[in-house]
């Protein structure tokens, strides 16, 4: 590990993250979360499911040529049916590339498409950014959990000790979520396609609303 | 909170509308409050007018992370690839609030009598360092027992030789001189034909 991958996973690169709440604005309306125990759920359904479909095409995605982006961004597209969460994602993607470029110039970004998924981009960012593929995909499924834990500690007024220690002791999942998602050897039929229909609907409601507070 | 932010932006669309293909950003506490008001009141269509969501922090979409509004500033920019101006609001916080450069080319801090005439006095990065300062609602200073001669020197003292400007936008709704406060921004930053 280099540093390069605290900088890519660090909530303060302003990659504007910050304003997407991966779903726990809309759970908490839905009263689904409300403390910690079930924000804890939440985030361990969300590693789970959508943190390895990221992890695994972000660990894809590094040294990627054009077309295998290409095919890639298709990939991400079928493993995310919301389309309100493609959005949110390709507005993220979008953003990392943004900073990205400026961090670590490389020919590489050039050979992303327009408004790329969040998990591609971040491939691409740790490529260039001297990382493994393995880091790409620890970035993502930590990501997957430490936005959704902020927004709700914003939301909820929740103790941010309470919410720290909830993330901290995620790590040995983020890291298992992460180590199975690598090693996938250009076979794309290796990501994984696992979904959660609730955060799907969530997304769905949550961007129909004019009242929210975050992004996604 | 509640100084006349988006009623000045809709002054400012109202006024310079005719002369600047212009368009505005808002940063809302409830997203949608302020870019309704502004369609109601600026005569401005409403692809010209794009709100971004802060995630509960206001501060950070404008100063740390500024992403969402570079992707708003972006977006209007690909809409109306004429555009001369962009007025991003952001606001109902406080004292500390500042805008990055590295999204806007100036910046107006707007304040009110209202809040107390104590106010420029206690400072604060938007009080001090704010490329225009605006004290609103002097209309309403001997209703609330302000002296706005203390304002006015007061932010005289903290801003290091920078404009303030004691306005009501009750009494003048074209805010008439921060509009050319704009104008003049504008001209500075336009390279004209040789």
């Amino acid at each position: 590990m280099t540093a390069a991958l605290l900088t890519l996973a660090d909530a303060r690169l302003p990659a504007g993250g910050h304003a997407h709440s991966g779903g726990v604005e809309q759970a908490i309306a839905a009263g689904i979360v409300h403390d910690p125990a079930s924000l804890g759920t939440f985030l361990r359904r969300r590693l789970a499911t959508s943190g390895a479909v990221a992890a695994g095409l972000a660990a894809a995605a590094w040294g990627a040529d054009a077309a295998g982006l290409d095919g890639l961004d298709v990939e991400a597209d079928a493993r995310t049916p919301s389309p309100a969460l493609r959005a949110s994602s390709r507005q993220q993607g979008r953003g990392l590339v943004r900073v990205g470029r400026r961090a670590w110039p490389s020919d590489t970004w050039d050979a992303l498409p327009a408004l790329p998924h969040h998990a591609i981009a971040l491939g691409v960012a740790a490529a260039a950014g001297g990382l493994a593929p393995c880091d790409a995909a620890q970035a993502a499924a930590y990501l997957s959990v430490s936005g959704p834990a902020t927004a709700a500690q914003r939301l909820l007024a929740m103790d941010p000790l309470t919410v720290a220690a909830l993330t901290a002791r995620l790590a040995p999942e983020i890291d298992r979520v992460a180590a199975s998602t690598t090693g996938q050897n250009g076979d794309v039929g290796r990501i994984p396609a696992a979904s959660d229909p609730l955060l799907d609907l969530l997304a769905e409601v949550h961007a129909a609303r004019k009242d929210r507070f975050f992004a996604s | 909170m509640g100084s006349g932010k988006t009623a000045l932006a809709a002054a400012l669309c109202r006024t310079l509308g005719a002369e600047y293909d212009l368009a505005v950003v808002t940063n809302d506490i409830y997203t949608t409050e302020d870019a309704d008001f502004l369609r109601r009141n600026a005569v401005l269509p409403d692809d010209r007018i794009e709100a971004v969501q802060t995630g509960c922090c206001p501060h950070t979409a404008i100063r740390d992370d500024i992403t969402a509004n570079l992707d708003a500033v972006e977006l209007l920019e690909s809409r109306h690839p004429g555009l001369e101006l962009v007025l991003v609001e952001s606001g109902g916080d406080n004292l500390t609030a500042s805008f990055s450069y590295g999204l806007v080319d100036v910046q107006v801090f707007v304040i009110d009598v209202a809040g107390g005439d104590k106010v420029p006095r206690k400072g604060g990065p938007g009080v001090t360092a704010a490329d225009l300062l605006v004290v609103n609602k002097t209309d309403l200073a001997p209703m609330v027992g302000a002296d706005l001669e203390v304002m006015r020197r007061d932010s005289a003292a903290v801003r290091n030789g920078r404009p303030t400007h004691l306005i009501s936008l009750r009494e003048d709704p074209s805010a008439a001189s921060v509009a050319e406060w704009v104008r003049e921004q504008i001209r500075a930053r336009t390279v004209q034909p040789a």
